[in-house]
């Protein structure tokens, strides 16, 4: 029997999607449908001052935070965010009202009149008085590293907003229990416990009268990890007010506009540097905007801070961050979570300290990588499987990066580099707050897969798949992943931080492990037959070495680490000033491949969004609103804007990953864009700040 | 959501004739081609109007054919149709160069000329060409036909010569001597709007070139100064400073003032330098 | 109005300025046919008019009258690129895909590599990257000619 781990197996959730049978939250509908709309805020702070109903009102079922049975928050970390306004506005967009009605048409035009009494916003973060979460690093002695330095090198560096844009905007359908007590939220989704925890405390209901399912999900890029549970409160409330199941879709130009984006922020080095190019301190100040309310705002601050040292060894590290409020919609999660904003700003550094000190860019990165054996910022060990040269020299290697350097100086053409690298699950104690949860069933139809995990475009379910069969050595086709519904499913955490591999896939293989040993010499259906069905349940389990300290911010920040290595040549039109990215290599250490293809596919998925973060997309915030909610404005690659890419997988196991697997969704977002800026840079161009668009690279000027 | 269609109503007329009619008694009417434009507005629920009428089985609006020199495009054209077109490719070379950086396949295959002129547009692809061109507009009503000089079509922003019972039939192209040159300068290379879209005809030497811009006015512009100064034999730099004079770019979402008149100047440069002399 | 749909004739009862994308999702229940963006920009909402791709979201349903359309459906799960799509990658998340097969099935057999981006360049996809759609189409082999 063939090994399905490490092999291109055939899609788990193919079929469907190419024959336009899956069925994505907008396809469904459920008798008596109503559909609702949700009335937002038009002004970016202030209060409240009146609501009137100038318009034929019947029929409507109108929902306001007086209808709200249970706590009026979306339940997530800090517990600051309204379901719905009360009388203080935050942001544009703020959710005051939902409306529900059977005619589309008379919904659309319901013209609701909200008066306010207007206050004064703040869209800058450093001026803000609410601060979010700060956290502090320190390692060494930073007066000590920089006195040993022989030149000290500054930077600021600032990185823009981003929108995920999903090409399946968000949308729930809520159906309310026949007794008013209880809700079913089917949605687009990424993390369905996310949304039962906040829909229990929205609702007052228990646990066992909330059900979510996530039904085909359209994209998520973590748009849609926590933003779902906002949205789901909307519809089930509604739901239960009206009786009657409630569609709420967003179309495009609300979803823009109302939904999280990725942390735009500036980021400060001050780096203490020896002649011949060896790191002695790192001072960096990393400054967040985190919009109107936290929502996940701490743990991006904590994992951009964890990189925003780079890929590099120092022994004298100081980093300070913080994340603060403003009157914009609130940010969110992003694919990469605040490590693509510090590792932009750590790699164009180091080109420009390199730059600085006549020294070869390469050298200088190889100089100072991380090796095994080395420690973090945070004091952390590692192990065997860093491998931060290798990739470096791998990209090089193929990209000959030395001899195209010397070739294109001088040209319109530039050629950069960018490392990097990213922690593979929660940080620190993340995981083990998660506690999560994962089941295999064996029954008389066969192997099943129980987890909270969803597939979002990843390839969840094949992967997950693949593992199961090869642990338990039943062919991969006899294994089945069930629907993320949490009346069927474990809490398995949430569907982000590159985590469903290596750590979800981690407990399913300890699950299969524990299966294959009582299966003995029996086959599944032989087993079932004698001994009747079973489901084996495992929780995660921290590896004992792990160790992490939450308040001094030290110790083992993750179990593993993926390396990357991006190299990049563009061109510059010197008529226009347009950058167009024309090849671009990306070498990824991602401990074991379990389905190449699919590997390869996240790491040119994410690469394109990184070009896409780093050329084009800009959020364009005009008092404390999205001018460019729509997709004719806010520019996103097509496949004339996308390069060739090549891209080479290394494999370098991690010991407590399956099969060795680390996670790869995210880091393929950290690399592009500091290596285009790099690029630009040998281009003749001096650029801090992404976008580089082609009016700021006309600002800059060409040296 | 979409707008409401409930309260609109669609007019189909049998003929151009019946078109013509139609515009004359039973409007205001909104005509309706390609719907490339026109159904975003719906899409975003900010369509006008009530009454449409539907061009779009009105074949003879389609014809494309030479009359004493000069090419005659129907309105229902579309961008598609034009690239395909041996006479467009071989007569107005720059307006195949327009047509493919319109959007993408989807938009092309739909979009219409007449649409793209009716549309009003500062930034519209084909505009620049047809002023460059020298193109005359067709506008047909129950009382007959009339010819407008593409020059004199627009009369502010998204403002046009064409009445209420008026229709664009078709876009005549005189012949054109000389070398034919197109940029579009777009916020990316596909499904763009332009940030500066220029087209020019090079007559050789003795005569002026042609030069039309958009993205930098209020409506498509022809450059008279800029042609002048050009003809005249100035050195590139003063003719740079002459067009920058000439043209109002604004800053908007998509891009700025400064980098519009830059961007305009260099590609002035860029057409003068192809040209051998 | 009446129009060929996926090979068969049908009749519809709805207002002629109906999106032909609602009237193709709504009233003949084939929801394979996405709507990403509404303006024309994303292409999730391709469909085939007469062989060529259109956004359906800016289609009035007048404007099918008479005419061959084709949706995702009208494939049968049986047009090479669909299995090839699967094979190579061309589909993760899914929304885009419907639309992109359609837009691909216009390249006729053989596109080069040049004529596929430039074929796709309607429609966005922000999962892959766009290699694998690429790979997906280039490697289906013959591609079918559409015969309704």
């Amino acid at each position: 029997m063939l090994k399905a781990v490490g092999r291109n197996v055939p899609r788990k959730e193919g079929r469907d999607k190419v024959s336009g049978t899956s069925r994505y939250i907008d396809d469904l509908s459920f008798p008596g449908l109503l559909h609702a709309r949700t009335i937002r805020s038009t002004i970016p702070a202030g209060a409240i001052a009146d609501i009137s109903f100038p318009f034929d009102t019947s029929g409507f079922t109108i929902v306001g935070f007086n209808d709200i049975p249970g706590r009026n928050i979306i339940a997530l970390i800090d517990d600051d965010q309204p379901c719905l306004a009360e009388r203080a506005i935050r942001h544009v967009a703020e959710p005051i009202l939902i409306l529900a009605h059977e005619d589309r048409d008379r919904l659309r035009t319901a013209d609701v009149r909200i008066a306010y009494r207007g206050g004064t916003p703040n869209y800058d973060p450093s001026a803000s008085p609410l601060c979010f979460k700060s956290i502090a690093i320190d390692k060494g002695d930073l007066d000590a590293g920089m006195a040993a330095a022989d030149e000290i090198i500054e930077g600021e560096y600032r990185v823009g907003a981003q929108e995920q844009l999903y090409i399946e905007p968000n949308g729930v359908i809520a159906v309310p229990a026949d007794d008013g007590q209880g809700v079913t939220v089917y949605g687009s989704m990424q993390c369905p416990y996310y949304v039962h925890r906040a829909l229990t405390v929205l609702l007052g209901f228990p646990g066992d009268r909330v059900r979510v399912v996530q039904t085909e999900t359209g994209g998520g890029f973590g748009g849609k990890e926590e933003y779902p549970s906002m949205i789901a409160g909307h519809a089930a409330l509604a739901a239960l007010k009206a009786r009657r199941p409630v569609k709420l879709v967003y179309d495009r130009g609300e979803d823009m506009l109302a939904t999280t984006k990725r942390h735009p922020g500036v980021i400060r080095h001050r780096t203490g540097v020896t002649r011949d190019g060896r790191l002695t301190a790192m001072d960096i100040d990393v400054l967040l905007d985190g919009g109107a309310y936290a929502t996940l705002s701490a743990v991006v601050l904590s994992r951009g801070v964890l990189h925003a040292s780079g890929p590099y060894r120092c022994d004298h590290v100081r980093i300070r961050g913080r994340v603060m409020m403003t009157n914009t919609p609130p940010n969110g999660a992003f694919r990469g979570f605040g490590a693509p904003q510090t590792q932009f700003a750590v790699e164009v550094h180091m080109e420009r300290m390199a730059e600085q000190l006549g020294l070869d860019p390469v050298k200088l990165r190889d100089r100072n990588a991380l090796r095994p054996g080395d420690t973090t910022a945070t004091g952390q060990t590692l192990g065997a499987d860093c491998s931060a040269r290798e990739v470096l020299r791998e990209a090089v290697k193929r990209t000959d990066f030395a001899r195209r350097r010397k070739a294109l100086a001088g040209t319109n053409r530039g050629i950069g580099l960018s490392l990097f690298f990213h922690g593979s699950g929660f940080t620190g104690s993340g995981e083990v707050k998660l506690a999560s949860k994962a089941s295999l069933a064996l029954t008389d139809a066969g192997v099943r897969v129980l987890v909270g995990s969803t597939e979002i475009g990843q390839g969840t379910r094949t992967m997950l798949a693949q593992i199961v069969a090869d642990t338990l050595g039943v062919p991969y086709d006899t294994v089945e992943v069930n629907a993320a519904d949490t009346s069927e499913v474990p809490d398995s955490g949430p569907t982000v931080a590159s985590r469903t591999c290596m750590v979800v896939g981690r407990i399913l293989q300890r699950c299969a492990e524990d299966m294959r040993a009582r299966l003995g010499r029996l086959s599944p259906r032989d087993y079932v037959k004698r001994h009747g069905p079973l489901v084996i349940t495992k929780q995660y389990e921290k590896p004992p070495e792990i160790v992490w300290d939450e308040v001094l911010y030290q110790g083992d920040a993750y179990g593993s680490y993926g390396w990357a290595c991006d190299v990049v040549e563009v061109e510059v039109d010197p008529a226009t000033w347009q950058v167009n990215p024309v090849k671009l290599t990306s070498v990824h250490e991602i401990g074991k491949a379990i389905h190449p293809r699919l590997a390869v596919g996240q790491i040119q998925g994410g690469t394109a969004q990184g070009l896409g973060w780093a050329l084009l997309e800009e959020v364009v915030m005009r008092d404390g609103r999205m001018a460019n909610n729509s997709f004719t404005n806010y520019i996103v690659p097509t496949t004339l804007d996308t390069p060739d890419m090549e891209i080479v997988l290394l494999e370098r196991p991690y010991r407590h990953g399956p099969f060795g697997a680390k996670g790869v969704g995210e880091m393929p977002i950290d690399g592009p864009a500091p290596a285009v800026i790099n690029a630009l840079r040998h281009a003749g161009y001096d650029l801090r700040e992404i976008p580089a668009t082609p009016e700021r690279v006309m600002a800059c000027g060409s040296r | 959501m979409p707008g409401s269609v409930a309260d609109r109503r669609l007019l189909t007329p049998r003929s151009l004739r019946d078109a013509l009619r139609m515009l004359d008694a039973e409007g205001p009417l909104t005509p309706m081609a390609g719907c490339t434009d026109l159904y975003v507005a719906l899409n975003a629920g900010e369509l006008k109007g009530t009454g449409f009428l539907n061009l779009w089985p009105l074949e003879p609006l389609r014809h494309m054919a030479v009359r004493d020199g000069v090419l005659s495009i129907g309105a229902l054209c579309t961008y598609t149709d034009l690239m395909r077109s041996r006479l467009v490719q071989k007569r107005v070379p720059m307006l195949v160069a327009a047509a493919r950086e319109v959007g993408g396949p989807q938009i092309q295959n739909r979009g219409t000329i007449g649409g793209n002129i009716a549309n009003a547009s500062p930034a519209g692809d084909t505009l620049p060409v047809l002023a460059a061109a020298g193109a005359t507009i067709v506008l047909e009503s129950i009382r007959g036909p009339r010819r407008v000089l593409f020059t004199d079509f627009y009369t502010a922003y998204r403002r046009t010569v064409v009445g209420p019972d008026e229709l664009i039939t078709a876009v005549e192209i005189p012949a054109i001597k000389g070398r034919q040159w197109f940029r579009k300068v777009g916020t990316r290379a596909a499904q763009a709007i332009s940030k500066v879209v220029m087209a020019a005809v090079d007559a050789g030497p003795g005569e002026a070139p042609r030069i039309a811009i958009g993205s930098v006015a209020p409506t498509v512009v022809r450059l008279p100064r800029t042609e002048a100064a050009l003809a005249s034999g100035a050195a590139i730099v003063d003719v740079q400073r002459v067009l920058s004079d000439e043209i109002v770019p604004i800053d908007d979402v998509r891009s700025t003032a400064e980098y519009r008149r830059r961007v305009a100047a260099n590609l002035l440069a860029s057409f003068w330098s192809e040209g051998s002399r | 109005m009446r129009f060929t749909l996926n090979g068969r004739t049908v009749r519809i009862d709805a207002h002629p300025m109906m999106r032909l994308l609602d009237a193709l999702r709504e009233q003949c229940g084939l929801t394979g046919t996405k709507e990403g963006c509404g303006e024309g920009e994303c292409g999730a909402c391709t469909v085939l008019v007469d062989r060529r791709p259109v956004n359906s979201c800016l289609v009035p349903l007048a404007h099918v009258s008479g005419a061959r359309v084709t949706t995702i459906e009208g494939l049968r799960g049986r047009h090479p690129l669909q299995q090839a799509f699967v094979d190579f990658g061309g589909a993760q998340c899914g929304i885009c895909t419907p639309g992109m097969i359609l837009a691909a099935i216009a390249l006729g057999p053989k596109p080069s590599r040049e004529a596929v981006r430039t074929g796709l360049a309607g429609n966005i996809c922000r999962c892959t990257g766009y290699h694998a759609i690429y790979e997906s189409v280039e490697r289906a082999g013959k591609n079918a000619r559409v015969r309704r």
